[in-house]
C-alpha cells in the first residue's frame, strides 16, 4: 500500500468502523426481527432524531451548558488543588486521603442530596459534572508539579528563586501536558455527571428527556438521546485534543513538526 | 569583564572557604556520613577540580557550598559571608542539561535574568538588550543561530553548551559544575572542555568542577583536589602548572600524563 492511500485509510478509519457497526446493527435488527421496543435499529433512531429534532437540540443545549459549566469549575478547582497538593507535602498529606475517599463515593448517591439543597434544575447537574470530573485533573496536575527534576529546582534556588517563582516559571508550565491528558478523561466524565443528575433530578436536559422517553416506552427517542450525548462528548474531546496539541506542542517533541 | 562585587576583596582571602565541614544524611545515629571534617578553600577566580571515587561526597560538596544543604557541623563561607541559605548569584550546571522544553534556547538562557534582581525588573523594558547579550554568549560557545530552536531539537552536546550559557549568563561570582560533560561522547566532551576554558578565561569567575574524569580535571583546573572514599575528606592536592590557554595538545604532553597518573594513584575505590 502506498503512503498516500494508507494516510487516506487512516483518516477514514473512524467513519468506516462507526458506520460498519451501525450497518451491522441495522442488519441484525432486520434479520433477527428484533422489536424496536427492545432495540431500535439505527434507521428508527435516525427517524426519531428527525421527528424530535427541536426538543433534542433544546435539551442537548441544556446538557451541554451544564456540562461545560461543571467542567470549567473542575479545571479551575482541579488545577488549584492539584498545584497545592503537588507543591506542598503538608497539603498533600492533609487533603489526599479525603479526596480519594470522596472520589470513591458513587455520585448517584449524591444527586438526591444536591436536589435537596438546590432544588430541581441546572445547579445539581453542574455540581455533579464538577465533582465527577475534577479528581483526574487534581491527580494529574499534582503529578506534573511533584515530578519536577531536583537539579532544575537546585538551579533555580541557587539563583535566588522564591517558591512562587519555581512554581510559575517551571512547575506550572511542565504540568500542562499532564493537565491536558486529564482533560480528555475529565470532559467525558463531566457528561456522565450532568446526564446522571438530569436523570435523577432534572427538569430539562438529555437525561430528563431520556427518562421521559423511557416512561413513554419510546425506545427510539431514548436511543436518540444517548446518541446526542455521545456525539457531543466526541466533539468536545476533539476540542480538548486540539487545545492540547496547540498548548503543549513541545511535549510531543518532533512528532508533530514532521 | 568583572566578576561581581567580590572581585574588590583583598587578594589572598579565599572566596570559598570550608572549615571542618561534616554532613550527615538522615537521622543522627544511623545517618550516612557524607563529608567528614572537610577543609577546603578556593581563591577568587580560581578554577578547582574535585575528583574522587564514586560516592565520595563530591555532589554533597556542591550542595553545601551553594547552601542548598546545611552542613551538620563546621563553617562554610562564600565571599566572606557564612552560608545559611541558598547562596545567590551562583551558576549551577549538572550532568543533565535540564533545559525547559517549552522555551527556545534564547529564552532558556534568559531564565536567570527573570529571577535575579535587579534584572527581573528591567527585563521587560530592556528585553532587546538582554537578548543581544544572550545571543552573544551563545555565539561564543558555537550556538550562533540556534537561539530560536527548542532544546529538544538540539543534540546532547549542544544542549549542554546552552546549559553552560544559562549557568554563567548572569555573570555569577561562583560557578559550580557537577559532572557537566559526563553524559557526552568523548569528542564532544573534549570540545566542551575548551569551550569551558574559553568562558572561564573571559569571565574569570571562581569555579568548582566535580568530575570523575582526570584528564578533564587536569586540563581545566588550576588545582586538583582528591577526595577519599566516603566519608569525603581531602587526601591530596596538586597544582596544575600549565599555561593558558591549554589545548588538547597539552593533554598528550608527558608532564600532563604524569600528573594524571599521579592523581590516579591517589584514588582508591571505597573498601
Amino acid at each position: 500500500m502506498s503512503g498516500r492511500s494508507r494516510r487516506i485509510l487512516i483518516a477514514l478509519m473512524p467513519w468506516l468502523v462507526t458506520f460498519g457497526i451501525l450497518g451491522f446493527w441495522e442488519l441484525a435488527c432486520d434479520l433477527l426481527h428484533i422489536h424496536s421496543f427492545i432495540l431500535p435499529a439505527p434507521s428508527a433512531i435516525a427517524a426519531a432524531m428527525a421527528a424530535y429534532a427541536w426538543p433534542l437540540v433544546d435539551h442537548s443545549w441544556r446538557t451541554l451548558t451544564s456540562t461545560l459549566l461543571g467542567f470549567g469549575l473542575a479545571i479551575a478547582g482541579g488545577m488549584l488543588i492539584g498545584i497545592a497538593i503537588g507543591f506542598s507535602t503538608l497539603v498533600y498529606k492533609g487533603l489526599y486521603p479525603l479526596l480519594v475517599g470522596f472520589n470513591a463515593i458513587p455520585k448517584v448517591a449524591m444527586v438526591p442530596i444536591l436536589v435537596l439543597w438546590f432544588g430541581i434544575g441546572v445547579v445539581p447537574a453542574v455540581i455533579t459534572a464538577f465533582i465527577i470530573s475534577f479528581f483526574p485533573i487534581v491527580v494529574n496536575v499534582a503529578t506534573g508539579i511533584a515530578t519536577l527534576e531536583p537539579e532544575l529546582a537546585d538551579v533555580l534556588r541557587s539563583l535566588g528563586a522564591s517558591h512562587w517563582e519555581v512554581l510559575t516559571k517551571v512547575g506550572i508550565p511542565r504540568s500542562l501536558p499532564y493537565l491536558f491528558a486529564s482533560l480528555k478523561v475529565a470532559i467525558t466524565l463531566a457528561f456522565v455527571g450532568s446526564v446522571l443528575a438530569e436523570t435523577i433530578g432534572g427538569n430539562a436536559g438529555l437525561g430528563y428527556l431520556m427518562v421521559t422517553a423511557s416512561a413513554e416506552f419510546d425506545a427510539p427517542l431514548l436511543f436518540a438521546g444517548l446518541f446526542a450525548v455521545a456525539i457531543m462528548a466526541v466533539g468536545l474531546y476533539a476540542v480538548c485534543v486540539a487545545f492540547e496539541r496547540r498548548m503543549t506542542q513541545w511535549a510531543f517533541r518532533g512528532e508533530l513538526l514532521s | 569583564m568583572g566578576t561581581g562585587e567580590a572581585a574588590h576583596e583583598s587578594i589572598g582571602s579565599p572566596f570559598v572557604e570550608l572549615r571542618d565541614v561534616s554532613l550527615t544524611y538522615g537521622e543522627d545515629d544511623d545517618g550516612l556520613l557524607s563529608l567528614d571534617r572537610l577543609t577546603l578553600s578556593v581563591q577568587q577566580g580560581e578554577f578547582v577540580a574535585v575528583v574522587g571515587p564514586s560516592g565520595c561526597g563530591k555532589s554533597t560538596l556542591m550542595k553545601v557550598v551553594t547552601g542548598l544543604k546545611a552542613a551538620s557541623h563546621g563553617e562554610v563561607k562564600v565571599g566572606g559571608e557564612a552560608v545559611t541559605a541558598p547562596v545567590k548569584n551562583v551558576g549551577l550546571a549538572f550532568q543533565s542539561a535540564t533545559l525547559l522544553p517549552w522555551r527556545t534556547i534564547t529564552d532558556n538562557v534568559l531564565l536567570p535574568f527573570e529571577i535575579i534582581a535587579p534584572h527581573k525588573y528591567r527585563l521587560r523594558q530592556e528585553r532587546a538588550h538582554y537578548v543581544e547579550q544572550v545571543e552573544h554568549l551563545l555565539a561564543t560557545v558555537g550556538l550562533a543561530g540556534f537561539g530560536k530552536r527548542f532544546s529538544w531539537q538540539l543534540s546532547g552536546g549542544m544542549q549542554q553548551r546552552a546549559n553552560l550559557c544559562r549557568a554563567i549568563v548572569h555573570k555569577p561570582s561562583l560557578l559550580m559544575l557537577d559532572e557537566p560533560f559526563a553524559a557526552l561522547d568523548a569528542f564532544t566532551r573534549e570540545e566542551l572542555w575548551l569551550v569551558m576554558q574559553n568562558l572561564w578565561l573571559t569571565e574569570r569567575f571562581t569555579a568548582i568542577l566535580v568530575t570523575h574524569e582526570l584528564r578533564e580535571a587536569v586540563l581545566l583546573a588550576d588545582r586538583v583536589v582528591v577526595f577519599s572514599a566516603r566519608p569525603g575528606q581531602v587526601i591530596y592536592e596538586r597544582v596544575v602548572p600549565f599555561a593558558r590557554p591549554r589545548t588538547l595538545e597539552t593533554t598528550y604532553q608527558a608532564e600532563f600524563t604524569a600528573i594524571v597518573h599521579d592523581l590516579r594513584e591517589k584514588i582508591r575505590p571505597p573498601s
